[in-house]
């Protein structure tokens, strides 16, 4: 006290500029955490402006039901359908590897390892996340596609099963990982009364764990979904880049990711018709994750509030 | 009678018991699949791309024939970008972090940013592609250079720096706010004399974790406009580049096996890159946590 009384006596102005020096930080901390909104504002702003002016020269109702995608031909057609088919059709293929692998893996994490066997394994599982995603568009091309060549005649060199596959084993630490915390969150109580009443440890696992971490689980899997549906690279190298309005697996498709580096690609000068489709098809992919990861952060924060 | 109870039990925990043993199976095949998948990846990239992988491809542009290829300028070009994407990047995220934590209010605002942060972390990376490709070549005017690539990637993996930055700062003892604070320090003294050096190895996790992402981030620099071909070194902040992983979609590509062979090669310099910066990452964040539990006790 006496301390402070002194140096006020030196200088009275000193606790004025440290007021305001304080306010300066706190202003430009909160600048800092606003680069997050503008960025948010940005992304918005740039697909709604430059779709609104793709909307003027093709007709909205072209875009939803066209079922032809040619708009770097001379006869160009602008149907989003084979695109987000073809999205969703390379989801699909993810999904059904990743659900039931993620979801074994995770149970076995969860309710069967030790917890130093958990801890070992779900960082190395981790890394399969952390791999470039480029890294496994080349082992789809060059490694998978083959080996599924001689399984299958008459397979296409590109095809969605390949890429498919591949990007199941990708987002499947994803589905491991979160749906794990989920199941880590049940209390050990449900655990203890269904063993109480002679369940074995795969009734427990499945009939009371599973359900009680249901919410968990459901949003692992929307938010592996929106993680496949906005995947490039490994589509752009192993799935072709035909717009082809089909669900086999076979043949070569081309994603709405794969369009938009198709045409980044070549040289596409700012206000032509080809610089707006990406941003329409971007739109759409923006939507379609956005969506994805509402209802996925939800389920989320629904389980924790239950347990936590 | 009784007998034949004891029977239908015995049946019963005999079938319990292949259940659990056929779950055991499955999940063992499970790990063993992806762990399969993760060995082959790497294995078949280094048997394919070994042979190639010599000083002389380190140090040389790409050329059109593939035996005399190599990732000299996507070597220096991958470098700039994630020191320029780095040097954005990791003041504003710190930044933000520090203000959430420490200065707003838990009010609406404040969940709306946070709502935000965790929604930008799930928009796919080509979305921020087409924002730097408007905004940073276009409207700003920084053409296709290594700048406008940087900010791009800045603004994707600026939530991974918020977000393991917070989780940095919430360790930090409340006790030692206090001390700090009963001898006299203002809050920002206190934040940047105690908070943020105790946070720091949280924080260079996730600065290391980002790096990592950023290294291996292709499609938003194609769409923002980053060449394929490129045979010369970047000269300056407004230069156009590539970066490694381009020059590697830019052979996987071609048909020809020669290039195929490149594009291994281009993989094993970046997964060792990859790897080793996860590696990094991991080890930092276990030995954090050690000292975290252990000073608790």
């Amino acid at each position: 006290m006496c301390f402070y009384v002194f140096i006020s006596m030196i200088d009275p102005n000193r606790k004025k500029i440290r007021a305001r020096q304080e306010f300066l930080i706190k202003v430009l901390l909160l600048f800092c955490g606003m680069v997050s909104v503008l960025t948010t504002l940005g992304i918005v702003g740039v697909l709604v402006f430059e779709t609104i002016t793709f909307f003027t020269r093709v007709p909205i109702f072209d875009f939803l039901t066209d079922t032809q995608w040619t708009p770097l031909f001379t006869n160009k057609h602008f149907g989003i359908l084979p695109l987000f088919t073809a999205t969703l059709l390379t989801s699909v293929i993810a999904m059904l590897v990743a659900i039931p692998l993620g979801l074994l893996i995770a149970i076995f994490l969860s309710e069967y390892v030790s917890s130093d066997v958990r801890r070992v394994l779900k960082p190395i599982l981790e890394i399969l996340a952390g791999v470039p995603t480029i890294v496994y568009g080349y082992f789809a091309l060059l490694f998978v596609t083959p080996i599924l060549q001689k399984f299958i005649p008459g397979m296409n060199g590109f095809n969605s099963l390949s890429p498919g596959i591949v990007m199941g084993i990708m987002i499947l630490p994803l589905i491991s990982s979160l749906s794990e915390d989920a199941m880590y969150a049940v209390p050990q109580s449900l655990r203890d009364a269904a063993f109480a009443l002679g369940s074995s440890r795969l009734q427990v696992a499945f009939k009371v764990v599973v359900p009680a971490a249901f919410s968990g689980i459901t949003a692992s899997f929307i938010l592996a979904v929106s993680r496949a549906v906005g995947e490039t690279m490994l589509m752009a190298i192993a799935a072709g880049q035909m717009p082809n309005l089909t669900l086999n697996p076979l043949v070569p498709i081309e994603t709405m990711t794969t369009y938009i580096v198709q045409v980044s690609l070549g040289d596409t000068p700012y206000g032509t018709l080809e610089y707006q489709t990406i941003f329409a098809v971007g739109t759409v992919l923006f939507l379609s994750t956005l969506v994805l990861n509402i209802i996925g952060g939800k389920l989320r924060a629904h389980y924790r509030e239950m347990y936590v | 009678m009784n007998s034949a109870v004891a029977g239908d039990i015995s049946i019963l925990i005999e079938k319990q018991k292949l259940g659990e043993r056929i779950f055991k199976i499955a999940a063992t095949l499970a790990v063993l699949i992806s762990l399969g998948t993760l060995t082959a990846l790497v294995v078949d990239a280094f048997i394919d791309g070994f042979p190639r992988l010599n000083w002389k491809f380190l140090t040389s542009f790409p050329s059109r024939k593939p035996q005399e290829a190599g990732i000299l300028a996507a070597l220096f070009g991958s470098f700039y970008v994630i020191i320029l994407t780095a040097l954005s990047a990791v003041p504003i995220g710190l930044g933000a972090a520090i203000y959430l934590e420490e200065y707003a209010k838990k009010n609406r605002f404040s969940r709306f940013i946070e709502l935000n942060v965790s929604n930008l972390a799930g928009v796919p990376s080509i979305i921020y592609g087409l924002l730097g490709l408007d905004l940073f070549v276009r409207l700003m005017g920084l053409g296709r250079s290594l700048l406008a690539g940087a900010l791009t990637l800045a603004l994707l993996v600026l939530p991974i720096i918020i977000i393991s930055a917070r989780e940095a700062i919430r360790t930090v003892p409340l006790s030692i706010r206090e001390a700090a604070y009963a001898l006299g320090a203002t809050r920002w003294q206190m934040i940047k004399d105690h908070v943020v050096p105790l946070s720091l190895p949280g924080v260079l996790t996730g600065v290391i974790l980002s790096v990592s992402r950023a290294i291996g981030e292709t499609a938003p620099l194609i769409t923002m406009g980053a060449l394929t071909y490129v045979a010369f070194i970047p000269n300056g902040p407004l230069s156009p580049f590539t970066v490694l992983p381009i020059q590697i979609f830019n052979w996987v590509s071609r048909p020809q096996k020669g290039f195929h062979a490149c594009a291994a090669a281009g993989i094993v310099v970046l997964l060792v890159v990859t790897l080793f910066l996860n590696a990094l990452a991991i080890f930092l964040r276990n030995h954090y946590q050690r000292k975290i539990s252990a000073r608790s006790l």
